[in-house]
Order: structure tokens, then C-alpha cells, then sequence
């Protein structure tokens, strides 16, 4: 029997993680060392997905299907497309270097990298997993972690941003839980795939028609779709966030660790995103399509309120948070706007865009966090108005920082650019009026960096205690290779776009 | 020798053993209290692992007349419902006994009180007449009200008066109706296998289920009925607070469904959606009390009352997928409420002298095992997947989707709300700040340690392996339910 690799990458951090705990506690140059080989295994295995994967293919490669509790038809279901490979790169590099990042923890450390061994392990299964039993156990296993990460890492509002992350995200949870058992009854299955291919067909419908029938109730199937819609979407969108739902993320990112951060705006966020694309789309098109002119509204919103609360923040961490809300708000004009009328074509580039911005939020936003951790470590503020004449002091940071803001800001040449280039473009002529309100946002995010910039590094020098130097060759480790993918997907990013696009193709045939 | 039986004989002879030694002799009592618990446990994982699944049905069955004129006999057996409990009585009964070794006062008359108690819940699960269930019901309560009386805490006196007093009534109730269907059979039979095949009159029915089914529901805890239970909890000794939650309130839920579910279908079609109604209630009303609560036991004791709700709401479903996830739910919270009572009576507050969640802060640093073990149960209680509550709840709810969608949308608040006040807990008592007077505590000793693993790896292993049981279960409640309701 071939090693199954999928499985090997998804436990492959937890199983090494049990081992970790094993080792003692105050050998900490050991510890470190031993969790940052143990993130570099999976890392590497993704890197042989990557370089094996079948970009000419539209099906599910390296599939792993058993009957897991046959009494109600939960399968152990792993496999891969198109449109999950870019997020299993992105976790398991984005993971090596948050602990990587890490190395300046003391207290509890061996606790403190075991949690993100096994936070990587819950997001691996995410983006892997595709029986709804199996996504869901690793949908909560990506909580805990996170939860703890916060409340005994984090800063001095630590405990209430930890609760408010916890019970938010469980909330959509719930009703997302409820809505697939409810499909279960009248389906039979938790299967991604057999539910999307009965829903495409109207057999779900008839289906819900006869347990609404049997049960007594007075709804529609469309009525009942539409509950279902808006219960699995509530997870999700607090998950994006999408406004309104989003306010415990200004709270997490702020008080979580610069690691905890990384992999939070990084990973955690595309998470909602990618069960959009999974789940959402093929499951419920019809619905989608006739709530996506008002959802789109809630995609705007994102966009702007998030931009304008970004403008208005002098906390740098919580700058960087909102910036998020607004990114993420491209991503989710995007899909909503697949799912208006239109040409294929305008759809395929708005698709590409939105698997691409995923990608490259999770480099830059990471790549921001990093950099406002570095500073933090250096000033012990994050306070905007206490900082200045930075450019003269550390001209590597600014060099490095400069890079990212404008990665983030959507500079040709750099990442940001060609995946909001591909939305707008896409989205443009499939929902006209809420894009080109949706360019205000670009706007204001170029004024907040750019004043961010400004502050940071031009006027008189800051008044700080202690020593300033610029980065270390241990923080130039972790943000190289973020500004290398930066010029990498600027420049090349059909290497990317080549691998979803098979699958892109093939979720658009259901809006076409 | 009957694997079965053998449970309920060795818990008694542990007991008589007991009775004989000195009352100074602490540490000979103690050790054999344990190595009681141990063979019980042993006795019962052998008889969860002996039952034959591709046969089904009663088995282990031993029958020896015992008043024949009554109609009753000593007569035993266990399928798929049984077994899980009776497990789970092994583990909370060892446990129990690891979690009681601190205790100084009146060792003796503890354990012999303990044991008898213990050998009672085995008898209730393992009997297969009516008349026989009865007394092992009442040997299970009536050591309570000692146990409680006389080594409680916070108004022991109330709550094991209190009590007794709710149980008494509902055992009442069961006596009513158990004599009903004596008379009513026509076969003059108290045995369960002969009843349950009688047809009884649908009135007949309509009458008598509620009388079993609320007497055994005070048990388990049926809301309005539950508010014995929580100050009961508060009162009891750690170790017997383990037993009642874990595996007392069981009994009542056994018995609602051994007894009148299964004898008087009838009766169940149309009292079980009112039922169902006071189990979401349950659920949702236990999950509220507990977010408010200040005794850390308080907390605990209400979120039993809001689990119980899920038993209760999976039995009321009268569909194989919710009843099986009744059962397992049963299973699993025995275990992880065993295992918050043991964290919170033995771990805590036998160190920390208060339960006030106010005065409590910052345990883990000095209680880190307290902590991991609390976080296990927590989230299994919160129902995350992975560990052993997923899998109940998922199925508890599936069987309720199926019969009464309404409540099932509702009994989700009661599953965000449990998860705001384990979090809320858990940051009272284990994070913030240390107490000053809370900064030199004892660490946890290792029979404290042993305990604690125990229960944890069962909640992780069901989590896992949710098959193990759900086979079993699943395999003996199918078709039983489609017997009762074609």
C-alpha cells in the first residue's frame, strides 16, 4: 500500500507533536529546534503535492476514503483540487515560519508550540476534508488552540478577545452543524461531493420536499435551502469576517502573539473563505445566485467600513486587523459576484482572483503582523503617534516593511496587485455599481498605508528607552521568504493560477 | 459464574469484607474499596467485550426462581443498552474509590455505604423483572441520604432531606405503576421479557406511562422535577457526587426507557413530544442557571441538569439514530461529569477550602493536571468533535431533526450557551489572578493522576472510536425501535 500521503502531511504535526511533549521542558534551545524540523516535514511533503499535483485534472488527486461510523455514513474522506492545494501550501509554510517567529517565547514554551502543532494539524484537515463529519472535527480542533494561544499568550486584554473568538466563531458553528444534519435527513449523506451532485441535480430538493412532507412542516424546499444557506453561511462569514460579523477579529489580532496573528490573518481567515468555495457554492448555487446582489452589499461594506475603521486606528495591530476585514472583503465581492448573471469568462478571472487574494492576504498580512511584532519587540508600544524617523535607524526594516505595505496596497509588480486586479476586473461587469463603489476602498487603504509609512519612518525619531536595532538575521529568517513570495507571485503568478484552474472551470460550470 | 451478576455480587462481598475489618484499619479499607472497584471494572469491561454482536439481543442471562408465586424471579441479563451503563459504572465506581482516598472520617461506614450503593446501580442495570429493579432502585438511593447526611458539605441536611424526599415520591410513582402492569398483564408476571410482549389497552397506557416515566425522570433529573439534583450535587461528598451524576441520574433514564418506553409504546407515541418539550427546556433553562451560578458546583450540577436534557430529548425521539445517541450520551456524560466532580470536589476545593468561582483565579499554574482535566471534560461537554460528547449530541440531534425540528434548532442555544459557561469557568478558576491565599496548595497526588487519566482517555477514546460503542448500541436499539414503533 503507497503512504498515504494526505494523511501523513494532516497528523503527521499532532502525532509529532505528542512525541514533542516527551522532551523536557527546560531544554529550550531543544524544543525550539525540534518543533520548527517538526513544521518543516509537512512543509516539505506539501512542496511534493505542489510539484505532483495533475494541473490538467479537475478531479480529487491522492484520495483517502473509508467508512468511518458507518450507523450515520460519516466517511474518513481526504483528498485535493485545485482549490485547496494553494491553502495547504500556504498553512504549512506560513506554520514553520509563525514558529519560527516564536523562538523569542519563554514562558510555557513547550505548551505554546504544541498548540500550533496541532493548530496546523485542525487547518490541514479543513482544507482537506470532504465528509462534513471529518471538516468539522478539524474545524473545531483549529479553535482550541487558537483560544489558548490567546488567553495565555496574549496582552493585557487577552481573556476577553480569547472569549469573544471562542463563543463568535462556535456560534456559526452550531448553525452550521444544525443545517447539515437537517441535509442529512433528507439525504442520507455528509459527503461533500454526493451532496453538491444531488443539489446540481434537484434531487436534494425533492428530497427535503418528502422530510418536510413526513415532518409536518409547511416550508418550501426553497424555503428550507434558504435557512440551511444562511445557517452554513453564518460560520463562514464570521469566519471571513464578513461585516457585521466581525468584530472579534480587531480584538484576537490585537491581543493574540505575533505567531498567533500570523497564522490567524494568515490561514484561519481563508478557512471561511475556502468553505465558501467548497461547500456554499456547490451546495446551494440557486440560493446564492438570488441573494448575491444583496450579500454583495455586505461585501462593500466589508470593504469600506473596513478601510475607513483602518484609517481611523491608531494601534497598529488593530490597523492591520481592519486592513484584513477590508481584503477579505475583495475575496467576498468575488464570489458573490460569480454567482450574479454574466459571461463565463468575467467569472473565471473574478474565481482566479479570489483563490489568488487568499493566497496573497495570507503572505502580506502575515508579512505585516511579523513586521509590527518586530517593532513591538523593539518599542513595547504599538501606538502609531509614539513612532518616527524609523527609516534612518533600521533601513532594512523600512525596506523590508515598505515592501509589504505596498504588497497589501496592490502595487504592480507585487502580489496584491494582480489578485485585485483579476476581482475587479472579474466582478466589473457582473455587478457594475457595488465594484466600482468597491474601488473607494483601494483608495482608502493606499492613504492609511501610506500615512502609516509616513509616521513610521519619516519626521523626528521617536523617543524609545533602550536599544533600536534594526533586524536581526534570526527576524530577517522569517521575513525574506514572505517578500520573496511577494516578487514571486507579482511577477510569475500563473504558477499558482495554473493549478486551480482546471477546478476553477469546473465550479463555474454550476453558474453557467 | 454470570460475568453479569458477578458485578453486583463482588460489590456486595466488597462491602461485607469491609464490614469485617477494624475501623482503624483505613488503609486496608481503602485498598479494598479499590481492588473491589477494579475487579467490578475488569468484571465489566469483560462482559462489554464477551457480548456477541452478530447474535444481539438479552445476554449473560441467569435465572433462579426467587418468590415464583409473585412471579418473581432473580432473573439478569444485558444487551446493548445495559452494557455501556454497566461500564460505566465500573469506571465511575473505581474512580470514585481513587478519588475518596483522602478520606479521614468514618472511612468504614463510607466505603461499606458506598459499596452497597454501587452494588445496587449494577443490579438496576443488569435486572430483567420489574419487582427485582425495584429493590436494587431502592438499595441505590437510600445510602444516598446517609452518604450525604453524614459526610456532606453546604447544608447537607437540606439537600440529602431534599433528596430523598424527590426520590421517594418518583420511586412512589414507579410502585403504582409497576403494580398496574402487574395486575393489567394477565400473566401475573413481573418479568420485563413476558411484559413486553403484552399488548396493554391503549387508555391503559395513556394512563400509566406517565406515572413510570415521571417517576424514573425525577431521577433523571426531567425538569421541573430537577431541583433536587443540583443541590443534592452541591451537598454530597466529592466521590458520591460522582456516582450521582455520573451514574445515579442514569438509572432514572434507564428506567424511563427500559420501563415505560419499552412496555407501553403506546403510551410513549403520545406523551413523549410533551416530553420532549420539557427536555429541551431542560437543555436550554440547565445551560442558563449554569452561566450565572457562583459555586463552582452549582456550575457543574446544572450543566448535568442541561446534559440530562439530551438523554432525555434523544429517548423522547423514538428513532434508533436518537435513542442509540441517548445511550451513548449517558456513557459519556457519566464519565465527564464524574470526571468535573472529581476535579471539582477532590482537586480544587479539598485544596483551595472555597468554591466560590469569585475567590477562585489563576489554579494553573499550581494545578496544571486540575486544568488539563477540566479543559478535556469542558470541551467534551461543549460537544466539540473529537472527544466523546460529539458524537452523542450529533445523533441525539439527528433522531430529534427527524421528529421535532423545531426543538432541535432550539436545543443548539442550549450548545453555545454550555460553551460560554465552561469558558467562563474556566477562566474564573483556572486563569486570572492567584488568589494570595491560594499560593502554596498541595499538588495533585498520583492516585488523583490515575483517576483523572482514566476518565479523560475514555473521553477521548469514544471521541476517536465512537464505533467501539455505537456498533453495540446501535445494533440492539434499531431494532427494538422499529419493534416499538413500526
Amino acid at each position: 500500500m503507497p503512504l498515504p500521503i494526505l494523511t501523513t502531511i494532516n497528523l503527521f504535526p499532532l502525532m509529532g507533536g505528542l512525541l514533542f511533549l516527551l522532551l523536557p521542558s527546560e531544554r529550550k534551545g531543544l524544543l525550539r529546534v525540534s518543533a520548527f524540523l517538526l513544521s518543516l516535514v509537512p512543509f516539505f511533503l506539501s512542496l511534493v503535492l505542489l510539484l505532483q499535483f495533475d494541473r490538467t485534472s479537475q478531479a480529487f488527486q491522492w484520495v483517502e476514503k473509508f467508512p468511518w461510523i458507518p450507523t450515520i455514513g460519516v466517511d474518513y474522506f481526504l483528498a485535493v483540487d485545485g482549490l485547496s492545494l494553494g491553502m495547504i501550501f500556504l498553512t504549512t509554510f506560513l506554520t514553520s515560519l509563525a514558529i519560527l517567529t516564536s523562538f523569542s517565547i519563554e514562558r510555557n514554551l513547550k505548551t505554546y508550540l504544541f498548540l500550533f502543532l496541532l493548530l496546523e494539524t485542525g487547518m490541514l484537515g479543513v482544507f482537506m476534508a470532504l465528509n462534513f463529519f471529518h471538516f468539522f472535527l478539524f474545524w473545531e480542533i483549529g479553535l482550541i488552540p487558537m483560544f489558548f494561544l490567546i488567553k495565555i499568550w496574549g496582552s493585557e486584554n487577552r481573556h476577553y478577545a480569547a472569549f469573544k473568538f471562542f463563543v463568535y466563531t462556535l456560534f456559526g458553528s452550531v448553525a452550521m452543524l444544525l443545517a447539515f444534519q437537517f441535509l442529512y435527513l433528507a439525504s442520507g449523506t455528509f459527503d461533500f461531493t454526493e451532496l453538491a451532485e444531488l443539489s446540481q441535480s434537484g434531487l436534494l430538493q425533492t428530497k427535503l420536499v418528502f422530510l418536510t412532507q413526513r415532518l409536518g412542516l409547511t416550508l418550501s424546499p426553497d424555503v428550507v435551502m434558504t435557512i440551511a444557506f444562511f445557517a452554513v453561511s453564518l460560520a463562514f462569514a464570521i469566519k471571513v469576517p464578513i461585516w457585521p460579523f466581525h468584530t472579534w477579529l480587531p480584538d484576537a489580532h490585537t491581543e493574540a502573539p505575533t505567531a498567533g496573528s500570523m497564522v490567524l490573518a494568515g490561514i484561519l481567515l481563508k478557512m471561511g473563505v475556502y468553505g465558501f468555495l467548497r461547500i456554499v457554492l456547490p451546495i446551494f448555487p440557486k440560493v446564492l445566485q438570488t441573494f448575491a446582489p444583496t450579500l454583495g452589499l455586505f461585501a462593500l461594506a466589508s470593504i469600506l467600513f473596513g478601510a475607513f475603521a483602518a484609517m481611523a486606528q491608531t494601534d497598529l495591530k488593530r490597523m492591520i486587523a481592519y486592513s484584513s476585514v477590508n481584503h477579505m472583503g475583495y475575496c467576498m465581492l468575488g464570489i458573490f459576484a460569480i454567482a450574479a448573471q454574466g459571461e463565463t469568462a468575467a467569472k473565471a478571472s473574478a474565481l482566479n482572483g479570489v483563490l489568488l487574494q487568499m493566497f496573497n492576504h495570507g503572505i502580506s498580512a502575515a508579512a505585516l503582523f511579523f513586521m509590527v511584532g518586530v517593532l513591538y519587540d523593539r518599542a513595547h508600544t504599538r501606538d502609531l503617534s509614539k513612532f518616527g524617523g524609523l527609516r534612518k535607524i533600521m533601513p532594512v526594516f523600512a525596506g523590508l516593511m515598505g515592501i509589504s505595505t505596498f504588497s497589501s496596497l496592490g502595487l504592480p509588480g507585487l502580489n496584491g496587485f494582480i489578485s485585485e486586479l483579476l476581482i475587479f476586473r472579474g466582478s466589473f461587469p457582473l455587478m457594475t455599481g457595488l465594484t466600482l463603489a468597491a474601488t473607494g476602498g483601494l483608495l482608502i487603504t493606499a492613504v492609511y498605508l501610506l500615512t502609516m509609512m509616513e509616521r513610521l519612518f519619516h519626521g523626528p525619531l521617536g523617543a524609545f528607552h533602550g536599544p533600536f536595532p534594526d533586524m536581526t538575521r534570526h527576524e530577517l529568517a522569517v521575513a525574506l521568504p514572505l517578500v520573496f513570495f511577494m516578487f514571486l507571485v507579482g511577477i510569475y503568478p500563473s504558477f499558482l493560477l495554473e493549478l486551480a484552474n482546471r477546478s476553477v472551470m469546473h465550479l463555474l460550470e454550476i453558474f453557467s | 459464574m454470570n460475568l453479569l451478576s458477578g458485578t453486583f455480587w463482588v460489590s456486595l462481598a466488597g462491602a461485607l469484607v469491609i464490614l469485617l475489618l477494624k475501623k482503624e484499619a483505613h488503609r486496608a479499607i481503602k485498598w479494598t474499596a479499590a481492588l473491589t472497584g477494579f475487579i467490578a471494572l475488569s468484571l465489566s469491561l469483560l462482559a462489554y467485550f464477551h457480548y456477541d454482536l452478530a447474535f444481539g439481543g438479552m445476554q449473560f442471562i441467569l435465572k433462579r426462581p426467587w418468590i415464583p408465586e409473585f412471579g418473581i424471579d432473580f432473573h439478569v441479563g444485558a444487551d446493548g443498552v445495559s452494557l455501556p451503563l454497566v461500564l460505566l459504572t465500573g469506571f465511575i465506581f473505581f474512580t470514585g474509590v481513587l478519588i475518596a482516598w483522602n478520606i479521614e472520617d468514618r472511612p468504614k461506614e463510607f466505603f461499606i455505604l458506598f459499596l452497597t450503593l454501587v452494588a445496587g446501580v449494577f443490579g438496576v442495570f443488569v435486572s430483567l423483572n420489574l419487582f427485582l429493579l425495584f429493590v436494587f432502585y431502592e438499595l441505590a438511593v437510600l445510602p444516598m441520604y446517609l452518604l450525604i447526611g453524614v459526610w456532606g458539605s453546604t447544608r447537607k441536611e437540606y439537600g440529602a432531606m431534599k433528596l430523598t424526599l424527590y426520590l421517594l415520591v418518583g420511586s412512589a410513582l414507579i410502585f403504582i405503576g409497576m403494580l398496574a402492569l402487574y395486575f393489567k398483564s394477565g400473566i401475573q408476571s413481573f418479568d420485563l421479557m413476558k411484559l413486553s410482549e403484552v399488548r396493554f389497552p391503549t387508555n391503559f397506557q395513556k394512563i400509566v406511562f406517565p406515572l413510570i416515566f415521571v417517576g424514573f425522570g425525577v431521577l433523571g433529573g426531567l425538569w421541573p422535577l430537577h431541583t433536587w439534583s443540583p443541590v443534592g450535587h452541591v451537598a454530597a461528598p466529592t466521590s458520591v457526587s460522582m456516582l450521582h451524576a455520573g451514574v445515579l441520574m442514569k438509572l432514572g433514564a434507564y428506567g424511563c426507557f427500559r420501563v415505560a418506553i419499552c412496555l407501553l409504546p403506546e403510551g410513549a407515541t403520545f406523551w413523549l413530544p410533551w416530553i420532549a418539550m420539557l427536555a429541551t427546556v431542560n437543555i436550554v433553562y440547565g445551560s442558563m442557571i449554569a452561566m450565572v451560578q457562583r459555586d463552582f458546583k452549582f456550575v457543574i450540577g446544572y450543566s448535568s441538569v442541561s446534559h440530562m436534557g439530551f438523554v432525555l430529548l434523544g429517548l423522547a425521539s423514538m428513532d434508533p439514530v436518537g435513542v442509540s445517541g441517548a445511550v451513548l450520551q449517558m456513557f459519556s456524560h457519566g464519565i465527564m461529569t464524574g470526571l468535573f466532580f472529581a476535579i471539582v470536589g477532590r482537586m480544587v476545593y479539598d485544596r483551595t477550602h472555597t468554591r466560590d468561582l469569585n475567590e477562585l483565579g489563576g489554579l494553573s499554574g499550581p494545578l496544571p493536571f486540575a486544568n488539563f482535566c477540566f479543559i478535556m471534560s469542558g470541551f467534551a461537554s461543549m460537544g466539540l468533535p473529537g472527544l466523546s460528547g460529539f458524537v452523542a449530541e450529533l445523533q441525539i440531534l439527528l433522531g430529534t431533526w427527524n421528529r421535532y425540528p423545531i426543538l432541535a434548532a432550539l436545543s443548539g442555544i442550549g450548545i453555545v450557551v454550555t460553551a460560554a459557561y465552561i469558558l467562563r469557568v474556566l477562566h474564573k478558576v483556572f486563569y486570572g489572578e492567584l488568589n494570595e491565599k491560594l499560593h502554596h496548595l498541595e499538588p495533585i497526588t498520583t492516585v488523583e493522576k490515575v483517576a483523572g487519566i482514566i476518565l479523560v482517555s475514555q473521553l477521548i477514546f469514544i471521541g476517536l472510536f465512537p464505533f467501539v460503542m455505537t456498533n453495540l448500541i446501535y445494533g440492539t436499539v434499531e431494532p427494538l425501535i422499529r419493534r416499538l414503533f413500526p
